[in-house]
Formats: structure tokens, C-alpha cells, sequence
């Protein structure tokens, strides 16, 4: 008899995926997945769901969802986390909703320290819409609404979340990863965790940002798009940790 | 029961927290930050949450957040502050969401004046929002009525799973007057409810709460939607009628600028003008009845008297006079006040014109 040593997690529905063929948004919704059943904590999370190709995780995750308006996850997660400090809340958002449309709700929520978690996937797009030009695309990347590539000249630098969240006082935790290959991942997973641990041990906001891809609107293959990622994205993006306070608070 | 000399905005949050209000985000503005200056410490002492949210934006949507916990949640404002959160709004009535919104008039449009006025009529009761959407809109024209229908208001909107408007201006919020609490409502041991998120000790919800459906789905919610305002219509329509009995010319305010045109009315009384008024306390549903069920071989006249020029009511008024009388108005704007003398001699010269001209 065979044995059966790797299937879905229990919170994720067994469905097939509507994301498109080869998305990392698919992959980090089972990483998110995963960490909540291995922590044992699903009848505790309430997640809050932003407006872009994530909103589609309604259908997926089995948890607790809230659905936002397009950018006001962390407004919204701040209302539930407020009335409800005993459950587990994070949000989910791309870069157009967290970085472009979100920005002011996103950094006045880490400023206030809200003890909520968020998860933010940076595919230099606006996979939704349909590849319109994001905060976070690449200078001289193609998009809908820059056909000849981004122009620093009129469209600004690519905005790197990270490094301004790390700035402020409050958040405890702030990293970023990159899901391109096995060994990211497996360093992604754990940094997951840890920013849903830092909940569950009252510690404070976590800000964990993941860069994936968006095959369909970068006009590529699944794999010409991990090799995008790494000669370009991941280059301009450094995938590091940039904020731990959790062993200082540990103590 | 012993009566207190409050601020209006002040009463105002004492009477959301007597009637179980629970959580307040907001966002400065005048003339309504006392609303939030004193929720700021006293929420806490029930145990309660308020957040001064970055923006009025932040503010309707972590109303929204907490309202999807069961919590009893609340947002004020003013004027422009109003229609920032109006893609809240939207979204909270989408979703099925309880929560109370005070909006403290301002003069407008745009940034407007600080001073009091009653612009944001056609706003509140047709299109708060996007989506075609309506919502039950109070209009009191005392400290008194706006603490009372501010502590009934939760309970509408948890019947409704909707939100509520509660619609001030500057008069009310920044004037002082004498008030009656109500008591303090007693409160379910538990926020959660059977649609709410969040685990309740025993069972996991594994609810979504949700501004978007399927079309199909829309539609039946957008007819529902449709069916429950009717039920406004026929159960909870709130108007004050005065001296209507003999009234040949019928006056139409609310709010504050209610109370100026009463003492006019009772002005023109003593003078033997056959005046009455029919005072609209809720805006939605709008007191059609009063207006449409008026005797129109008595009736010479309706004037519309607001602090908005141009007075905004008054397509609401005329569709229910379908030209069974004219239909006038006056009003001051922008932030300039009603007062009863100029009020009474518009009125006056309203009735002398039409009669000189039938
Ligand atoms: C107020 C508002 N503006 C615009 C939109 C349209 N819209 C839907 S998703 C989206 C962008 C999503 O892009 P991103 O956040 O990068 O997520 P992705 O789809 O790439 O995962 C936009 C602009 C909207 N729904 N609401
Ligand atoms: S459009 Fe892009 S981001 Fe959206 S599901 Fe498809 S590949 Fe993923």
C-alpha cells in the first residue's frame, strides 16, 4: 500500500486553482495554508481579503473571510483585530491594491503597531485589470500602460515596501522573499510562520512581502517568468530580513 | 430622571454608547470633532474602541471590519469628510453590514464653509454612494431627538444589517442645550452573531463577508434591497405634523431649519395666517403620505424651507403634490443661518405674491 505523504492542507478546499497556470499566487496561498494548520491556529484566523487576483482565495481558503475595498485591507483588519484581539488576523494584497491605491492605510497600520499580519504579493502588475503599469514595476518592464517600458522620468522608481515599513518604529517583524525556487521557498514558508507566530505570542505588526510573478500579463511562460524574477525583480527587490524584534522582545 | 446641559456632538457619543456602540473610528473635522474628542476617552471606559483613523477612508473601513465581528460600530463626520467615505458606504450596505454614520453638516459644496448648513440632502437620501443604494436617514432638529435617534439607531441597523445615517448640521452639533439620557441598553454577553466572523468558542463561522457576488446573485440582493425599503415605507417613516388641521400654507423643514420655521409659523399665527408644517424626521423613507394625503382644495401652497439654497428637498415634495398646489422655497446656504424674522417675512412675502398674482 502506498502511503499518502503530502496532500492539501485542510484549509485550503480541494478545488482546482483559478489562478492562472503557473502563478505564484497560487503557491503562496498554500504556504499560507500550510502555516496556519501547522500551527494549529485555523478556527482563530479571520482573513481579510484585498481586491485584485487574490480576491479569488474567497473560494479556497476554508477560514473566516472578510472581503476589503480595493487597498483598505489593513483599515479593515484593524476594525476586526480591534473587536476581536483573541483571532488571528492577516490580509493578503498585491502590490496595486497595498502599494499604489493602499499605501496611506497600509503604513498608517504598521505605525500604529496593529497586531495583524500582512502578506504582501509583488508581481510588478496589476494582474487583474489586466498588466496595467504598478508602484512596483521594474523601470524599462512592459506593461498596458507603459507599452515602451517604464519611464523613471515620468512614472518615478519602482516603490520598494520593505525598506519604508522598516522605518517606522512599531513593526516588529518585516522581510522580504522570493518564491523562485525550492530554497526560497522553503526560507518563505518559515517567514510566514513566523510573522502568524508573532501574532499568536501578542508581539506586534508583521510585514512579509513575496515576490512572485504574473506569467499571463508579463507576457512569458511560467519559466521565462522565474527566470525574469531572478535576473530582474530579485535584483532590484533584496530578499532579506530587515526587521526582528521578536528575539529582543523574547527576552 | 435628572437632565444635563451637553453639546450636541457630546450627546451625541453619550447617547451611541448608552445605546451599545462599542467602537468609533473618526477623523477631525469641524463641526463635528467633539464627537470624536469624546469618544476618545470615553469608549475606553466601557471597555470600548476608538481609533482617530488616518482618514475618513481608514475610519468607514475599519467600521467595516468591526462590523463584520457583530461589534456595534460607528463613524462621524462632516460634510466633506462624508463623501470620502462614501465608497465605505457603499460597500458596508453591499455587505450587509451594521453601522451608524453621523454626518454634522457643513456648508458646500466642495470645502465648503465650517458654519452650519443643510447641503447634503440629495447625498444622503438618494446616492450616499455608488450601487443605487439607499439607506434610513434620521433628521433630528433638537439635542434631545438627535441623542434619542442616535440610541435607536444601532437597533435599525442590526434589524437591517445596513447602515444608518443620521444627518446633523453644525446648529446641532456645536450648541448647547438641556437633555435626558436614556439608560444604558443591556448587552448580549457575546459580540457574535449567526452571520458574523470569528470564532465564538464553539464553532468556527467559516463565514465570508462580502461586497462582491455573482451577477445573478446581485440581482436577487439588489431586489431584496428593494423589498426592504418598501417595508421602510410602510413601517418606520418618523414626520411631525403642526398646525396642519386649517393650514392654507404648509412649510416643509427639517432639522434645525425646522425649529426656525415654527417660531415663524407661530409668528404668523398670531397674525392670523393660516400656517402649518410638516416635518420630515425621517428623510428615507421620506414622509410621502403627509404630503400627498394633504387637503388640496385648503392647501394654497407649499413652501420648502431649508439652509440650502437651492432647497433640496423639494423634487421629493413636488412628486407628491403632482401639481395639486405650487410648491415654493426659500432658504440661506453656505454656512449663513436661518433666523426667524427674515424667515417670517419670506414666508410672508411667498404668500402675499401668490395671492396678488391668483
Ligand atoms: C476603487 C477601485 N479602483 C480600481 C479597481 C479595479 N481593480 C481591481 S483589481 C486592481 C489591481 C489589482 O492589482 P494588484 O493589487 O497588483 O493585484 P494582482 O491582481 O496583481 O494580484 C484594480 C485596479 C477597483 N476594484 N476598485
Ligand atoms: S493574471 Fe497574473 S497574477 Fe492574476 S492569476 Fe493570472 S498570472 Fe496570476
Amino acid at each position: 500500500m502506498a502511503e499518502k505523504i503530502y496532500t492539501k492542507p485542510p484549509c485550503l478546499l480541494p478545488l482546482s486553482s483559478g489562478f492562472c497556470p503557473g502563478c505564484l499566487h497560487s503557491l503562496a496561498t498554500k504556504l499560507i495554508a500550510e502555516s496556519i494548520d501547522e500551527l494549529g491556529v485555523a478556527e482563530k484566523v479571520i482573513n481579510v481579503l484585498p481586491v485584485g487576483c487574490s480576491t479569488m482565495n474567497s473560494l479556497y481558503w476554508k477560514l473566516d473571510m472578510v472581503t476589503s475595498a480595493h487597498g483598505r485591507a489593513p483599515a479593515v483588519a484593524t476594525g476586526v483585530k480591534r473587536c476581536r484581539p483573541d483571532a488571528l488576523v492577516f490580509a493578503y494584497q498585491g502590490d496595486g491594491d497595498l502599494a499604489s491605491i493602499g499605501l496611506s492605510e497600509v503604513l498608517m497600520a504598521a505605525n500604529r503597531g496593529e497586531h495583524i499580519t500582512i502578506f504582501f504579493a509583488n508581481n510588478s502588475t496589476y494582474g487583474m485589470t489586466g498588466g496595467q503599469m504598478a508602484p512596483t514595476t521594474l523601470i524599462g518592464q512592459k506593461s498596458t500602460t507603459c507599452v515602451f517600458g517604464r519611464d523613471p522620468d515620468t512614472t518615478g522608481f519602482p516603490i520598494r515596501m520593505c525598506e519604508l515599513v522598516k522605518e517606522l518604529e512599531a513593526p516588529v517583524y518585516v522581510a522580504r522573499f522570493a518564491l523562485n525556487s525550492p530554497a526560497n521557498i522553503r526560507k518563505a514558508k518559515k517567514g510566514i510562520k513566523k510573522a502568524m507566530q508573532n501574532q499568536i505570542d501578542g508581539l506586534g505588526f508583521s510585514f512579509v512581502e513575496l515576490l512572485i510573478n504574473c506569467p499571463t500579463n508579463w507576457g512569458m511562460s511560467p519559466v521565462q517568468s522565474i527566470a525574469y524574477m531572478e535576473e530582474n525583480t530579485m535584483k532590484y527587490f533584496p530578499c532579506k530580513v530587515f526587521v526582528d524584534k521578536t528575539e529582543e522582545e523574547e527576552k | 430622571m435628572a437632565k444635563l446641559f451637553m453639546k450636541g456632538n457630546e450627546a451625541v457619543g453619550e447617547a451611541a454608547v448608552r445605546g451599545g456602540i462599542r467602537f468609533f473610528a473618526g477623523y477631525p473635522i469641524t463641526p463635528q470633532s467633539e464627537l470624536p474628542e469624546y469618544l476618545s476617552w470615553r469608549l475606553p471606559e466601557v471597555c470600548g474602541t476608538f481609533i482617530q483613523a488616518e482618514s475618513e477612508v481608514a475610519a468607514i473601513n475599519m467600521v467595516y471590519g468591526a462590523a463584520a465581528t457583530g461589534a456595534r460600530a460607528m463613524t462621524g463626520s462632516s460634510s466633506p469628510g462624508i463623501s470620502l467615505k462614501s465608497e465605505g458606504i457603499s460597500y458596508l450596505s453591499a455587505a450587509e453590514l451594521p453601522a451608524v454614520i453621523i454626518n454634522v453638516q457643513r456648508g458646500g459644496p466642495g470645502l465648503g464653509s465650517i458654519q452650519p448648513a443643510q447641503q447634503d440632502y440629495l447625498q444622503a437620501t438618494k446616492a450616499p454612494g455608488h450601487g443605487g443604494f439607499r439607506m434610513m436617514v434620521f433628521a433630528p432638529n433638537s439635542i434631545q431627538e438627535a441623542v434619542d435617534l442616535v440610541y435607536e439607531a444601532p437597533e435599525y441597523a442590526d434589524r437591517d444589517r445596513s447602515p444608518v445615517l443620521v444627518l446633523m448640521d453644525g446648529c446641532l452639533g456645536t450648541m448647547m442645550d438641556e437633555v435626558e439620557l436614556p439608560p444604558f441598553k443591556e448587552l448580549p454577553e457575546t459580540i457574535c452573531k449567526p452571520w458574523t466572523v470569528g470564532y465564538d468558542g464553539t464553532t468556527r463561522s467559516g463565514h465570508l463577508i462580502t461586497p462582491i457576488y455573482p451577477e445573478a446573485g446581485l440581482e436577487g440582493k439588489n431586489k431584496l434591497a428593494v423589498a426592504r425599503t418598501k417595508r421602510w415605507e410602510e413601517n418606520d417613516v418618523q414626520v411631525e405634523e403642526f398646525m396642519l388641521d386649517d393650514a392654507e400654507w404648509v412649510i416643509v423643514a427639517y432639522g434645525i431649519a425646522s425649529r426656525v420655521a415654527k417660531q415663524a409659523i407661530l409668528n404668523l399665527r398670531n397674525k392670523g395666517v393660516k400656517v402649518g408644517m410638516i416635518r420630515p424626521i425621517t428623510l428615507f423613507p421620506f414622509p410621502k403620505k403627509s404630503i400627498a394625503e394633504l387637503d388640496y382644495s385648503q392647501v394654497k401652497g407649499l413652501i420648502d424651507i431649508e439652509m440650502s439654497i437651492p432647497a433640496l428637498m423639494r423634487e421629493d415634495i413636488e412628486l407628491q403634490v403632482l401639481g395639486r398646489a405650487p410648491v415654493y422655497e426659500y432658504g440661506r446656504s453656505g454656512g449663513v443661518l436661518l433666523d426667524d424674522d427674515s424667515t417670517e417675512a419670506a414666508i410672508w412675502k411667498i404668500i402675499e405674491e401668490a395671492s396678488s398674482n391668483g
